[in-house]
């Protein structure tokens, strides 16, 4: 079975404040219907999340990013082949790492797009900042996928 | 207030002080602190976890319907448990006391498939590495990385089990994330032919790779049995839900709680009346409450929840591969392996082994495919649902008003009822392990070797880029850094 080509994965949880900031803006992205683009979001990575990139060309990860310059980040990623600790889920690094291990093969392309954000406060919405700076990073992302 | 050995230091302001955290591997927001006195010898442990007490403000002013949904969302590592734990709850709600047998079967489903892949994932992916390199091995290599590199196989077949149960879910629940298979009184769809036979392709590998996992703990601990005998071993209370019949029953039944020794404290209690044996105590120094059971008092009532309680504290295993294994467990080392903590990781595998052997059945059950659905009755104002999540009893309890608003949360996680145990579990491995020496990564990784036996989940939904770092200092009394060790 085809899958598409590039894969958007958002990570994130739509009731912690701005930790929903990429599943909306991976809601968004499904609206749009970008061809060649397939969206998918989890609460956060884990090691099967690796068996999603196989046939893809790339993956983008859409995340909030506590350690970005506002009001996005993009940074190429690759795998890490020395991570030593993780919690119940995974860096994307790791992802691509358990990736090339599963299967043998060499991970596509990966970019993480991470968006400025400040608390995560269960039950809460976006904050102001983070507000905007996902309002400042929606067109950046959709031209990436366009590409 | 009572206070236990190492729990509390007679003169706190004249120690060293070393923090671990947060700790790895293991979610959310979670420290232990140890006091050392100048000889380095340890005078105080503690873990603290930082729980999050919002959980019943974030449910309560809700529509009842909307809250199988939204607890999901509480925890990003098992939302399917408090969706079926919600769900449970509030079929009292609606009246449901019975549900239709393709609801139940579908809901059985879910949640067998929710504790194979946590499962695979808990011993696979977080605890292997100790466990196949030791606690104190080379940390660039105690890793899964490691782990793929020197058993490619089982870093593998982790992966696809836990992609298994995975599929499990978004078959039963609808979708991957945010599910809403399981409705108060009963599901909203049942399997297709097509999603039925698409499961039972690879059902048998599953089976044999989750009984080739028994077996390589086994292995682990014919190794290294005096370790596996003794580390963070204690004696400890349990509390478990079993069915009627004394089986191993991880969806629903009576409570059995158990002294150390086996002797029962009480058994088959309603759990829809569960606060009239569990209480909760709080602590100064500690964000979370400290269960208990009210016939022992707040002293000596703590108890121990999750896998290791259930393979032993049951009479039988309702699946012949998984009870087969149980028994060689529970003989095992006269014994003494069925009382250990490593023995988490023994009992783990069992229950991924039952897990898989019960949704085979389940697949081969007619009534998956049903259409009967939702059931119904007459509307109750309270309703307590209480599940065996993968790390242990998980308790809902909902109350809810005319106007069908939810004006009462109380939510007691698995980690809540491990809080006390897992606190034992460090200071026992700090006594034996760390007092009167030199701190290295690899001793305060025993630490975290303990506490992730347990598994512990703390319910931190957030994963944000940057917010895991993991650092461990040692502080003098005066708050200085006298060294810090780094890890990311």
């Amino acid at each position: 079975m085809s899958v598409a080509p590039t894969l958007v994965f958002a990570v994130g949880n739509l009731s912690r404040g701005d930790d929903a900031v990429g599943p909306l803006l991976a809601e968004r992205l499904a609206t749009a219907a970008v061809p060649g683009v397939e969206v998918l979001v989890d609460f956060q990575l884990q090691v099967e999340h690796a068996l999603d990139l196989a046939g893809r060309e790339r993956v983008i990860f859409v995340d909030a990013c506590v350690d970005a310059e506002a009001p996005f980040v993009e940074r190429p990623v690759v795998a890490d082949t020395g991570f030593a600790h993780t919690s119940h889920s995974l860096a994307p690094a790791q992802v691509l790492e358990t990736y090339r291990r599963v299967t043998g093969s060499e991970p596509p392309a990966a970019l993480l797009f991470g968006v400025r954000a400040h608390s995560f406060e269960l039950g809460a919405g976006l904050s102001p900042d983070t507000e905007r700076a996902s309002q400042a990073a929606w067109p950046r992302l959709l031209e990436l996928c366009c590409r | 207030m009572i206070t236990l050995p190492l729990e509390t230091a007679a003169h706190p302001e004249q120690l060293r002080r070393v923090v671990i955290e947060p700790l790895s591997r293991v979610e959310g927001h979670g420290k232990v602190t140890l006091l050392l006195d100048e000889d380095g010898h340890v005078q105080q442990a503690r873990l603290h976890i930082v729980e999050f007490r919002a959980f019943e403000k974030f449910i309560q002013g809700r529509p009842y319907w909307e809250v199988p949904v939204m607890v999901q969302r509480l925890c990003g590592i098992c939302p399917v448990s408090h969706h079926l734990a919600a769900c449970k709850a509030l079929d009292q709600v609606v009246g449901a006391t019975t549900l239709t047998p393709t609801a139940e079967k579908i809901r059985r489903l879910m949640h067998y498939g929710q504790i194979l892949q946590s499962h695979a994932l808990h011993f696979f992916h977080l605890s292997s590495p100790d466990l196949l390199f030791g606690f104190g091995s080379d940390l660039a290599r105690r890793n899964i990385v490691g782990v793929a590199a020197a058993y490619p196989d089982v870093a593998r077949q982790g992966v696809l089990l836990r992609r298994y149960g995975q599929e499990v879910i978004r078959h039963t629940a609808g979708k991957r994330i945010h599910g809403t298979g399981s409705v108060p009184g009963g599901v909203n769809k049942s399997l297709t032919a097509a999603e039925r036979d698409e499961l039972q392709k690879d059902i048998y590998q599953m089976i044999a790779w989750s009984r080739d996992a028994v077996r390589l703990v086994r292995q682990l601990f014919e190794q290294d049995l005096e370790t596996y005998r003794s580390f963070g071993t204690f004696a400890a209370r349990t509390l478990s839900l079993v069915r009627a019949d004394g089986a191993m029953d991880l969806y629903h039944g009576g409570l059995r709680a158990k002294h150390a020794d086996g002797g029962t404290i009480f058994d088959h209690v309603d759990y829809g009346h569960y606060w009239e044996q569990i209480s909760e105590e709080v602590k100064a120094w500690s964000y979370m409450k400290f269960p208990y059971l009210r016939a022992l008092g707040h002293e000596d009532g703590w108890y121990r929840v999750g896998p290791l309680t259930r393979v032993t504290r049951c009479d039988f295993i309702p699946t012949p591969l998984a009870d087969r294994e149980r028994r060689e467990f529970m003989a095992f080392d006269d014994g003494r392996a069925a009382q250990s903590t490593l023995g988490f990781h023994w009992a783990r595998m069992i229950e991924m082994l039952h897990a898989a052997e019960a949704i085979k059945d389940l697949l081969h059950d007619g009534d998956l495919l049903g259409t009967d659905l939702m059931a119904g009755g007459k509307r109750q104002a309270r309703g307590v649902g209480v599940i065996e999540a993968p790390r242990g009893t998980l308790i809902h309890h909902y109350r809810v008003d005319e106007s069908d608003q939810v004006v009462r949360a109380n939510l007691i996680v698995s980690t809540t009822h491990n809080n006390h145990a897992m606190n034992i579990a460090i200071r026992e491995v700090a006594r034996k392990y760390l007092d009167g020496r030199t701190l290295t990564e690899g001793l305060l990784n025993h630490i975290e070797v303990a506490v992730r036996a347990f598994d512990p989940c703390l319910s931190c939904a957030t994963h944000a880029v940057g917010r895991m770092p993991l650092s461990v200092q040692l502080l003098e009394a005066d708050g200085s850094v006298a060294d810090a060790l780094v890890r990311g």
